[in-house]
């Protein structure tokens, strides 16, 4: 089962005097369970790649395929795919509407023609996957603060118990603290529940740590798609292209140009103080 | 289908209709409209049509965004077009039922749709040619002596101008918030009216919601850079006229003599039933 994007191009505004070509021939495959990082600058064609993946927008030409079927089918359901291909916009806060939090981690269940109940009980479980305080339930989503508000709508996503969860900039506009727990709250959840995960982001920080997979955009095309180890070799590429690669890669490879026998596939400060003190370790003993 | 409207949806070319004075564009367009209304009879209409025409032709934008423009008011249209076919008294052609059309009920509404579809695609002829800064600008120069009456001209070009700012930004967020739900499995297309109707509510309270949330930071941001009204402020890009400014209020001057000429006497032969 997984997820075949086949030559697929969108152009924006084909019949105004600029037409802007948002995707140009994607291609990839995402297999069931991977955790990918969706990389690009802004404009690069990830935010439209997204929305077709789960049927939003319209391809200009090209083919989906969702577990073996082609989603532009006449007679295949968009609204099932919805709800398998879980969506969370950027700024998902902005989404929600109702009086309660509950009520509108309720929303998307009930869209999916569950009963009451059985929405009630979904809502409850998705609550309790973002980790939100009980005792604010029956809060206005309005009083929340940022981060709370953003744990709400990623549930009320997640309600909906989609197979595969899409992120587009979940931690945009949120301060460090803020980040690095919803980040660790997906991870967590792709582990638990074993979710194909697709995080999308324009920080190689972020997802560095996380992903298995990373696919790097630039201008509508895919640029890169490999584990983040082989994609951070090629930072200078990275650069041109108005992104960066972890701080570390750097630190690594000025450490190497000085002369140290030492590896750069670090990507993690963690791993990159290990392989410092290795480094050091060995260069100290040849002395 | 909000997306179709085209008033207040700038179309970039370069022509010398763009290249104009928004204050020569407003004037034309206000020109054109008296004229409008100022011909009745089939050669007036002729003359304002081929004036359209030029117009549109220099103005290099395609014409399908002007029909684009009329679509939006179709309801309108076809609403006067009936009223004045079915309501006008005079020789009867066709009855049936309780309808009765009439020659003058044929002629009036026939003429009532050209005057429509003209006056939408002049005007759209204006905004599609001219930023909506440009035109408020444009504006606020041209009523500055407004001023003289306590009309706070500046503050009235401001609010339009923020409030036609606004409408691309509502729109693209509407179309974001209807998406965002509709990843929920929301449904705005089937179901009842009452059914429907309702499922407008998770689009327009985080609409409404976004849209006080943008205010409040314009507003802000207008504060923090000590806005204070329109007493004293210069404008980076002043409007001045050019020769071909003048060009177009002469030949507007000549638009409207025509118009006048061929109101009085222009009547065809076959018009007089």
């Amino acid at each position: 089962m997984s997820i075949i994007v086949n030559h697929l191009c969108h152009v924006y505004g084909a019949d105004t005097s600029q037409p802007v070509k948002a995707l140009d021939d994607v291609s990839f495959e995402i297999k069931d369970g991977q955790f990918i990082g969706l990389i690009g600058h802004t404009g690069s064609g990830k935010s439209t790649l997204i929305q077709h993946l789960n049927g939003l927008m319209k391809a200009t030409s090209g083919e989906i395929y969702y577990n073996g079927k082609d989603i532009y089918d006449k007679d295949y359901k968009l609204k099932d795919l919805r709800s398998k291909v879980g969506l969370v916009f950027q700024y998902p806060e902005h989404q929600l509407f109702e009086v309660t939090v509950f009520k509108d981690v309720c929303f998307g269940p009930l869209n999916q023609g569950y009963s009451q109940k059985d929405a009630e009980l979904r809502a409850f479980h998705a609550l309790r996957m973002v980790g939100f305080p009980e005792e604010m339930y029956y809060r206005s989503p309005f009083d929340l603060s940022g981060g709370q508000k953003r744990r709400v709508a990623i549930a009320g996503v997640l309600a909906m118990r989609p197979e595969v969860m899409i992120l587009d900039e979940p931690t945009a506009g949120l301060d460090p603290k803020g980040r690095d727990e919803i980040l660790d709250q997906i991870a967590r959840l792709h582990k638990e529940y074993n979710m194909t995960t697709i995080l999308v982001s324009h920080s190689m920080e972020d997802v560095a740590k996380y992903v298995e997979r990373l696919i790097v955009m630039n201008g509508g095309k895919v640029m890169f798609d490999d584990v983040p180890r082989e994609v951070f070799k090629h930072y200078t590429e990275l650069e041109e292209m108005g992104l960066a690669a972890p701080e570390v890669t750097y630190i690594l490879n000025d450490l190497k140009k000085s002369g140290i026998d030492i590896d750069t596939t670090a990507i993690t400060v963690d791993e990159a103080a290990k392989e410092i003190t290795r480094a050091l370790r060995a260069a100290n003993k040849i002395r | 289908m909000v997306r179709e409207i085209t008033i207040g949806q700038y179309y970039h070319a370069d022509s010398v209709i763009h290249k104009l004075d928004p204050r020569v564009k407003l004037m034309g367009t206000l020109i054109y409209v008296i004229g409008l209304f100022v011909v009745n009879n089939a050669l007036g209409y002729l003359v304002v049509a081929i004036t359209l025409g030029t117009v549109i032709g220099l103005s290099k934008v395609p014409i399908k965004f002007m029909v684009r423009g009329l679509k939006a008011v179709m309801i309108v249209l076809l609403l006067t077009v009936s009223l004045n076919l079915f309501l006008t008294p005079g020789i009867q052609v066709v009855h049936f039922w309780i309808f009765t059309i009439t020659m003058e009920g044929i002629k009036a509404s026939a003429y009532m749709a050209i005057r429509l579809v003209l006056l939408i695609m002049g005007c759209s002829v204006m905004t599609l040619t001219t930023t909506p800064n440009h035109l408020t600008d444009g504006l606020e120069k041209g009523l500055k002596f407004l001023e003289v009456f306590r009309i706070p001209v500046h503050e009235i070009a401001m609010m339009m101008s923020i409030a036609l700012r606004f409408i691309p930004i509502l729109l693209e967020e509407t179309d974001k918030i209807m998406k965002a739900q509709a990843a929920r499995c929301a449904d705005f297309e089937s179901g009842g009216i009452i059914k429907r109707a309702k499922s407008m509510v998770p689009i327009l309270v985080p609409l409404f919601v976004s849209a006080f949330r943008r205010a409040n930071d314009l507003a802000m941001a207008m504060e923090a850079r000590c806005y204070r009204g329109g007493k004293g402020r210069t404008k980076m890009k002043p409007l001045k006229y050019t020769g071909r400014d003048y060009a177009g209020y002469i030949l507007m001057a000549v638009f409207m003599a025509i118009t006048i000429f061929v109101a009085i006497y222009g009547t065809l032969p076959f018009e007089n039933f």
